[in-house]
């Protein structure tokens, strides 16, 4: 296996900027679907429309799509965001990683989102309507009654939206970020002969990556089950 | 038109049916590029297409251009999608293992196409550490200037994106073999241009099925007979002698297996 032997270091920077995707996306995700959840099930009439408007544009365009807007239209609006923390290749983050991370982010924000609903719609009307009454906010509501008992139903599909991301960082090959199929495919360019083990190489790193999600899930569903 | 006499094997096969199927690229200008709406692809690859069928007896009528990407092109030889493949294929000794090539006909070179505003900052690939270089992904262009000029690769689906990206000001260097980026410069003259000698070399040969019989001769026949007659160079002048490139010498054909 000279393939990997040979480029130990540029598989793992490879998966590094994979991690920080799957991170930065991850959270960027999390954000976004909170707030839009919140919209939809809000009693302000334009929110749940901003809400519903949101998942139904985002969740019925094909990510790369929505990567190559990003990556095309922005420019031509003369926006071209870089940050460097450091000079090594992982502190840098170039306009294409920030681009078709926000994409991927903002994407599975509709998929969190939905997921969210259905574990608030889950918790029986009555919760609520008592919550008003004893005089809470909406607001309060959300935070005090439902949302930590909808939290624990929903790990499983937000675990299952994320896991779906990990995967969905390497459509980012097409829009300039080399992550890890990027180092892939290059590899397979240099190693013809290699490239079963190549494949399962790769397939395999990304199978570490998502099953260190679902054991974080695992956990979370285990402790807040006697919450 | 009137096929060539003393034809044997594959070539006779072909020439008899009066009907081939050639694999091209149809998104490199100048070499092999459809344009929206056009019936057939247009450039250099594709002319030199038109010379071999013509020795065939075959005419446009009995041509069928078939769309080939990179990785398909092996592939489409050796399942008879193709019969042969003319798309800015380099003749390589691992391709050699699987597929017939035949040539060079066009030897051309990795260079750099950048805008003209950094005409001058970016002169040759000892310019391009940590410069944003945009190239197909998975590609040996891409993968030299990162390893050995330290560049800042960046991957895209293909070279017209890269050019967009360039256009756009997002990358500052798109890297491929000079004649493609040629074409891609003659479309935009006045913004972009090619710099620098060429830092490989690469030999586009034509590809042939390696089960097709006499046809590595055939091919070199006809390829040899179109440099003496001229018509080779009649054929660069009109598809990539437009960007402003004299016609190179004509290259050296590998003798036949």
């Amino acid at each position: 296996m000279t393939a990997f032997s040979e480029n130990w270091h540029q598989i793992l920077l490879g998966f590094g900027v994979t991690i920080e995707m799957v991170v930065v996306a991850g959270v960027l995700a999390l954000v976004v679907g909170s707030l839009m959840a919140a919209l939809r099930v809000s009693p302000i009439a334009i929110g749940r429309v901003i809400g519903s408007a949101y998942v139904r544009l985002v969740r019925n365009t094909p990510l790369l799509l929505i990567m190559l807007i990003f990556a095309f239209g922005l420019p031509e609006l003369d926006i071209r965001p870089e940050v460097s923390l450091g000079s090594a290749r992982l502190l840098s983050f170039n306009v294409f990683f920030i681009f078709a991370t926000t994409a991927l982010g903002l994407y599975t924000a509709a998929f969190v989102c939905e997921a969210l609903r259905s574990g608030i719609n889950a918790i029986p009307l009555g919760q609520a309507e008592a919550a008003r009454s004893v005089g809470m906010t909406f607001g309060q509501t959300l935070r005090e009654v439902i949302l930590p008992q909808a939290f624990r139903a929903v790990i499983p599909p937000i675990a299952s939206a994320l896991i779906a991301m990990t995967k969905n960082t390497s459509v980012a090959l097409g829009v300039g970020v080399t992550e890890a199929t990027f180092v892939m495919k290059k590899l397979n360019n240099d190693y013809p002969t290699q490239l079963i083990a190549i494949f399962v190489g790769f397939a395999l790193g990304y199978m570490v990556l998502v099953a260190l999600i679902s054991l974080v899930a695992g956990r979370l569903e285990r402790k807040l089950r006697i919450a | 038109m009137k096929q060539a006499e003393g034809l044997t094997g594959a070539a006779k096969t072909l020439a008899d049916a009066g009907k081939i199927k050639i694999g091209v690229k149809v998104d490199q200008p100048g070499i092999g590029y459809r344009e929206p709406g056009a019936d057939a692809p247009a450039g250099f690859d594709i002319e030199m297409g038109r010379i071999i069928a013509g020795r065939l007896g075959i005419d446009d009528d009995g041509i069928e251009w078939v769309e080939t990407v990179s990785d398909n092109r092996e592939p489409f030889l050796q399942n008879g999608t193709v019969d042969l493949v003319l798309a800015s294929y380099s003749i390589t000794d691992d391709r050699r293992k699987v597929v017939g090539q035949a040539g060079p006909y066009y030897e051309t070179g990795q260079q750099l196409l950048i805008r003209k505003d950094s005409e001058g900052d970016i002169t040759g690939p000892e310019d391009l550490a940590s410069v944003k270089t945009c190239s197909v992904e998975g590609s040996t262009s891409l993968a030299r200037v990162e390893d050995e000029y330290g560049a800042s690769p960046v991957p895209f689906a293909t070279y017209s994106e890269c050019v967009e990206q360039l256009e756009n000001k997002t990358v500052d260097a798109v890297t491929t073999d000079g004649a493609i980026l040629l074409g891609y410069a003659a479309q935009n003259p006045d913004e972009l241009v090619v710099v620098g000698d060429p830092f490989s070399t690469e030999r586009y040969g034509v590809g042939y099925n390696k089960d097709a019989e006499g046809m590595c001769d055939f091919l070199n026949e006809t390829l040899q007979a179109s440099f003496d007659d001229g018509s080779w160079a009649e054929t660069f002048a009109a598809t990539l002698g437009k960007s402003d490139v004299e016609t190179p010498g004509t290259p050296t054909l590998d003798p036949c297996p």
